[in-house]
């Protein structure tokens, strides 16, 4: 996220950021390398210092790269103005620097997603319901499981008095929020705890709500309601936010002390410019496929008919808290290492590596230090570029263990298992949990569930529940790594049809649930997994040993069926050969059922 | 006709037995097919080499089971109440099985055969009748028959049907024969019969005209067999110049079919020999020509490759061979390229000089 705004700051000239969100995602892909290769890139993503001493440090921070000419379009595009200026008067429109310059002014982030909200998952007004219940709907179990409370989450969406508004609540029996924290957790982009840490969560940007908080804004002009107590003993505190687009800081505009029924907890509302809409990709759909990933969970929901629709719990257990843990050396990029060496407050480049670090002993460290060619002693603040770089190359050089995974918590095997037979009726369940593994020195696990038969459609396609750390993924299916695998898995070897490039048909839910300490979504919305090898090659292994499982169940289940055939055949033909024996060999009645009897005897033991 | 009662009832009985035992029951049908044929000129017929088929009751097979059991209990009735019945009749009957019933005729015509092979005797014997014609005869013949009410002979002069002919009864076992003919003609169509009928060709040549109209029944083969043993007289089979000719119909006449083999004995005529059209007349008589079709073709080298009568004769390996060189066939009819009468003043006459230059 933060990137993006980086880069915002360095294409300065206007004109670059109006092309659009392409033209921006494209120039962030270039630019991201220059822009980290300043220490500065993450300073900014620490969105915790003050605003002014930000601004000064871009400031500085925007002179130095042009002269050095570090690669990249923020370099090259500096000289352009001033070769036209010295070709000629002939072209008045061209501008000089200096009008230009006098243009040149910071963009807030808020401002950026204000007109690039398609970027955040607010497309258009029945996504953005969708994505604002998410938010919400997503914090509040974070929170939830985080103080160890098993979660109590009631949504309401209530239509507003113009037709196309609805008003949304969340309302949580979480471990409520301080009052001071309330506005900016609430009204400031890029404010929260989650995106500093590794740690497997829901959130991950400490975007999301005031995202939503901001888009209600923008459409309806309405301030962004919040209840919140943290126990008993204090009070509720209600508040009423803005944002301030420009500045992207909260304006309080109601801060007062409420009676509020409610022992502990927090309850947002936001009225938005929306549409409701049932089945695909709905709110009814995320909620019922939250409610088969998060089985500890207790869902209600009151639509804007007023129909209220319980998703139950189907487990007491709170999903086990997963640690922090520190980079692991390989996913750390050039830039962030030159950051981290800078701040560090180690004496040492050895300590620096092994205190930082997951994975890196002392001596591991030292042998970093050795390819590096760099005094295992020195100080870490003093690494200049050129070392930094070769440090960076020595880590990937470095054979270092796979980081620990005790940071990961997967759903499990049975819970999956608990989750689907809560919400789907089918014949056939079967999950599987994958061991951890790493892509680019991230830890993660992939899960696999399937429910087979039942009220299943047996016509067309299987159903696909995609989840990245228990939050159902709606959108974008055909763009995501997990979706990539299933059509990859030979499902035909599995007893079920699937045509070339196609989901398999049949009855059947595919579920897949990634659990990582940071997932790697291909967009900020947050719909799809990019495409890593080794993300696609652990889906596919789960998906493999379900597959094994599922053939088992359908191929006994033929049998059976065949045999059950086979059974009313010979029953539908024993009769005659009793009839025919009766009449040339002039048999009683009784003879002939007797027959019929030995005859179905001989058969039945002669087909098993 | 009580052996027959008594054969039905004890295959019936051993069935039930097998059952009572807690064992599969099984039935055991003789092979009707050319690969479990042999033929020995002695014997003049293909004989069954004892290759069996054994259809053992079993989920595949319970409900073919069920039906030839039923259909063996229907033809015990028709032998017990000396009542016929036709194949098409019978698949009608078997309209009342319910699931045992058949859907096409084919399936139960292939029951009844199975059941005649099982017992060795010929459907007609099990009161199960063709709906087929005989064949027509006419000639220096004169027939002996019974009026089926008053029982009193019938004398039946094949001279006098005028350009009509005296039909084959299905069955002819009962029939009596006089006659002063030389030898029978055994004729493929019925088009060149009518050309000898028309122009009495049997007075010029003192002959018996007999039209198999293609492939030859059951009762027409039994009619010239009956012919050929009781008044001695030699048969010569004139028909078509192609495989279909040499071997569906001259081979099934001479020595029975594979399908049929377990009656052959008594449906066949092995003093029978060919009197044409053969390869070399072809040449000889310039006869008019087609093409082999690929069915001829495939027909003629099935024959020198599996049918034991053309193993045996070597002259009849020599003129499949010549003709599948000439690569042509000719029909009865071609002579009519010289003139339409040709083949009564010339081809006949020349060909019945050198009867011992038949083909076997």
């Amino acid at each position: 996220m933060s990137e993006v705004r980086c880069v915002a700051k360095l294409s300065n000239p206007i004109p670059a950021y109006d092309e659009g969100a392409e033209s921006m995602g494209k120039a962030r892909k270039k630019l991201v390398k220059p822009a980290l290769s300043k220490a500065e890139v993450s300073k900014a993503k620490a969105a915790k210092k003050v605003k002014k001493k930000q601004t000064k440090k871009t400031a500085t921070k925007k002179r130095k790269p042009k002269p050095k000419k570090t690669a990249g379009k923020a370099a090259e595009e500096a000289p352009k103005p001033v070769l036209s200026k010295a070709e000629g008067k002939d072209t008045p429109k061209h501008a000089t620097a200096e009008e230009m310059a006098s243009k040149q002014r910071e963009i807030s982030v808020a401002e950026f997603f204000t007109k690039n909200r398609h970027l955040l998952g607010f497309d258009n007004p029945r996504k953005a319901l969708l994505t604002t219940i998410k938010e919400g709907v997503d914090n509040s179990l974070d929170a939830c499981e985080e103080a160890g409370i098993l979660p109590e989450v009631k949504v309401i969406i209530t239509p507003a008095k113009e037709d196309d508004r609805f008003r949304v609540t969340i309302e949580d029996n979480g471990p409520g929020i301080l009052k001071k924290q309330i506005p900016k957790i609430f009204a400031k982009l890029l404010y929260g705890s989650k995106f500093h840490r590794l740690k497997m969560s829901r959130g991950q940007q400490g975007i999301g709500i005031s995202a939503a908080g901001m888009y209600g804004q923008l459409t309806t002009g309405k301030p962004v309601s919040i209840t919140s107590r943290t126990s008993r003993n204090k009070p509720a505190h209600y508040y009423e936010l803005e944002i301030d687009t420009k500045r992207n800081e909260p304006r309080i505009l109601t801060d007062e002390t409420v009676d509020w029924p409610v022992e502990r907890g927090t309850k947002v509302d936001i009225e938005l410019e929306a549409k409701y809409q049932k089945g695909r990709q709905s709110v009814e759909e995320y909620l019922e496929q939250t409610a088969i990933a998060n089985p500890h969970v207790l869902l209600q929901f009151i639509t804007p008919d007023g129909e209220i629709k319980k998703y139950k719990r189907a487990s007491k257990e709170l999903p086990v808290q997963t640690k922090e843990i520190k980079p692991h050396p390989y996913g750390v990029e050039l830039g962030v290492l030159i950051k981290m060496l800078h701040d560090t407050k180690a004496r040492t480049l050895q300590s620096f590596l092994h205190s930082e670090f997951s994975r890196v002993s002392n001596s591991v460290a030292r042998s970093i230090c050795e390819k590096a060619k760099l005094y295992e002693r020195a100080r870490p603040t003093r690494i200049a570029r050129q070392e930094a770089d070769n440090l960076f190359k020595a880590i990937n050089q470095t054979k270092i263990m796979n980081p620990r995974t005790d940071c990961l918590s997967p759903i499990g095997e049975e819970l999956i298992l608990a989750g689907l037979k809560k919400q789907i009726e089918a014949d056939f369940y079967t999950s599987v949990t994958r061991p951890p593994a790493v892509y680019r020195g991230n830890p993660f696990q992939i899960e696999a569930g399937l429910a087979y038969g039942g009220s299943l459609p047996a016509e067309g396609l299987a159903r696909l529940l995609r989840y990245a750390n228990r939050v159902p993924l709606l959108y974008q299916q055909s763009a995501c790594a997990m979706t990539k695998s299933v059509l990859n898995t030979a499902w035909r070897n599995y007893a079920l049809s699937q045509s070339a490039g196609a989901l398999p048909s049949g009855p059947l839910i595919i579920v897949i649930h990634m659990a990582s300490v940071w997932v790697p979504f291909t967009s900020e919305s947050k719909e799809a997994v990019a495409h890593y090898p080794e993300i696609i090659k652990e889906v596919r292994l789960a998906l493999q040993e379900c597959g094994r499982r599922l053939s088992v169940f359908i191929r006994r289940r033929r049998k059976a069926a065949e045999s059950q055939r086979k059974k009313d055949y010979i029953q539908q033909y024993i009769p005659h050969i009793a009839i025919a024996l009766r009449e040339i060999l002039e048999l009683s009645e009784r003879q002939e059922t007797t027959l019929v009897k030995q005859l179905t005897d001989v058969l039945e033991r002669s087909r098993s | 006709m009580s052996m027959l009662d008594t054969q039905i009832k004890d295959t019936a009985a051993s069935v039930r037995t097998k059952i009572q035992r807690k064992s599969k029951p099984t039935l055991a049908f003789p092979l009707r097919s050319l690969s479990n044929v042999t033929y020995h000129p002695k014997q003049g017929f293909f004989q069954l080499k004892g290759k069996k088929k054994v259809r053992t009751l079993t989920v595949g097979t319970v409900k073919t089971f069920a039906q030839t059991l039923r259909m063996m209990s229907q033809a015990k009735t028709l032998v017990e109440d000396d009542e016929i019945m036709t194949k098409r009749e019978a698949y009608y009957v078997s309209k009342n099985w319910e699931d045992a019933r058949f859907d096409e005729q084919p399936e139960s015509d292939t029951v009844i055969d199975d059941i005649e092979a099982l017992f060795q005797v010929n459907r007609e014997q099990l009161g199960f009748i063709p709906e087929e014609k005989g064949g027509e005869v006419a000639g220096k013949l004169i027939v002996i028959d019974r009026d089926s009410e008053t029982k009193k002979k019938l004398l039946i002069d094949c001279t006098k049907f005028g350009s009509g002919a005296y039909s084959i009864p299905i069955s002819v076992e009962h029939l009596k024969f006089e006659t002063k003919a030389k030898f029978v003609l055994a004729i493929e169509t019925a088009g060149m019969f009518q050309r000898l009928v028309k122009h009495n060709y049997w007075r010029k040549a003192n002959c018996i005209l007999v039209s198999m109209g293609g492939v030859p029944t059951r009762a027409c083969r039994r009619f010239i067999r009956r012919l050929s043993d009781e008044l001695k007289l030699p048969v010569y089979a004139f028909v078509d110049c192609d495989p279909y000719g040499m071997f569906n119909i001259y081979r099934t006449l001479k020595v029975g079919s594979g399908n049929a083999a377990h009656i052959n004995r008594y449906f066949c005529v092995p003093k029978a020999t060919f009197l044409g059209v053969t390869p070399q007349d072809i040449i000889d008589y310039k006869l008019p020509t087609h093409p082999l079709k690929d069915v001829d073709i495939k027909r003629a080298k099935d024959a020198l490759k599996n049918d034991p009568f053309v193993q045996h004769y070597k002259p009849w390996q020599d003129s499949i061979k010549q003709l599948l060189e000439m690569g042509v066939r000719a029909e009865q009819q071609a002579f009519a390229v010289h003139d339409l009468n040709y083949v009564i003043e010339n081809y006949l006459p020349e060909k019945l000089k050198a009867t011992k230059k038949f083909l076997p």
